[in-house]
């Protein structure tokens, strides 16, 4: 079990360092921009929107998260600044760090339950595994939630993380079952398991009132979820290599 | 399969899903608590890696 731990947790602080690379050249840019516009120090097809319905979208942006007045709750959500300063910059290498090892660590105890049904991972599979970690953890809970830049109107915290929650494990059941199953009807279960909480629905959107660019704001989803397969599948390989480095387990 | 092989495996199987919530609870704490120290620290992270976040 310890090996397990600690393979996991390597592969975790090496994949967490690429995403923090990774994010720091493709992502942040995107969230250190979309945040001027969220502040109102850049302003989406400038002159016509006026400073008071800039500062009703803003508001309207946190609903009932906040009810202070625009320029404060830019302060408020981005404690670490509104700048990419060395500190936020820190912090982001810390919690990503923080999130793969978890990823990883999920990833070892779900191959080795594998191992102990009788399914080997080397490192192809590895990668392969990383590739549905992605999926489940960040592809199809994005299906119905989309990557949102700051300043995005969102519905109830609460119940997008259930749905979030829901999907990333409706994904990891859905697609063992469909890869795994033995026989027709356990990997058609799979793939019915797989699209449940699609065709339940995502606690989505009810208007549109995005401050950024959609440009922006594409360009933000399209790189996150890069990033995020690229880390992956990295993991992958990292945890699957890594935890066979040793014959001891 | 007899007795000690079938404790054994459930020891393996009971590691591994302590091994599992270790993972879930790490990703838990930088993806989804609430706290205000917290969120303002993952802020960046949690909007790349598509957590919900405020």
């Amino acid at each position: 079990m310890r090996h397990m731990l600690s393979s996991a947790v390597f592969a975790g602080f090496a994949a967490g360092l690429l995403c923090a690379l990774l994010q720091y050249l493709l992502v942040q840019p995107n969230i250190v921009l979309a945040e001027r516009y969220e502040a109102g120090e850049l302003v989406h097809f400038q002159g016509i929107a006026s400073p008071e319905e800039r500062a009703a979208t803003s508001h309207a942006a946190h609903g009932a998260h906040d009810t202070a007045a625009p320029v404060e709750e830019a302060g408020h959500d981005h404690g670490a600044g509104a700048e990419a300063g060395a500190y936020r910059q820190a912090l982001t290498v810390l919690f990503a760090v923080l999130t793969y090892c978890g990823y990883g660590i999920v990833l070892v105890a779900g191959m080795n339950l594998a191992e102990q049904v009788g399914i080997k991972i080397g490192l192809s599979q590895g990668i392969l595994w990383g590739l549905v970690g992605f999926m489940a953890f960040q592809m199809m809970p994005a299906l119905g939630l989309q990557p949102d830049l700051p300043g995005t109107p969102t519905t109830d915290l609460y119940a997008r993380q259930i749905w979030w929650a829901a999907t990333a494990a409706a994904t990891v059941a859905g697609l063992w079952f469909a890869a795994y199953g033995t026989g027709l009807w356990q990997r058609a279960a799979g793939i019915v398991v797989l699209t449940a909480p699609h065709i339940w629905g995502a606690p989505g959107l009810s208007s549109f009132g995005g401050i950024a660019p959609p440009e922006l704001a594409a360009s933000f989803a399209a790189r996150s979820l890069a990033v995020g397969m690229i880390t992956w599948a990295a993991l992958g390989g990292l945890v699957a290599t890594l935890w066979h480095s040793e014959p001891a387990k | 399969m007899n007795l000690t092989q079938t404790s054994a495996r459930s020891t393996v199987l009971a590691q591994t899903l302590f091994v599992a919530l270790v993972g879930l609870t790490l990703v838990f704490a930088a993806g989804f608590a609430q706290s205000h120290a917290l969120h303002d620290a993952a802020h960046d992270m949690r909007h790349s890696t598509g957590f919900p976040c405020h």
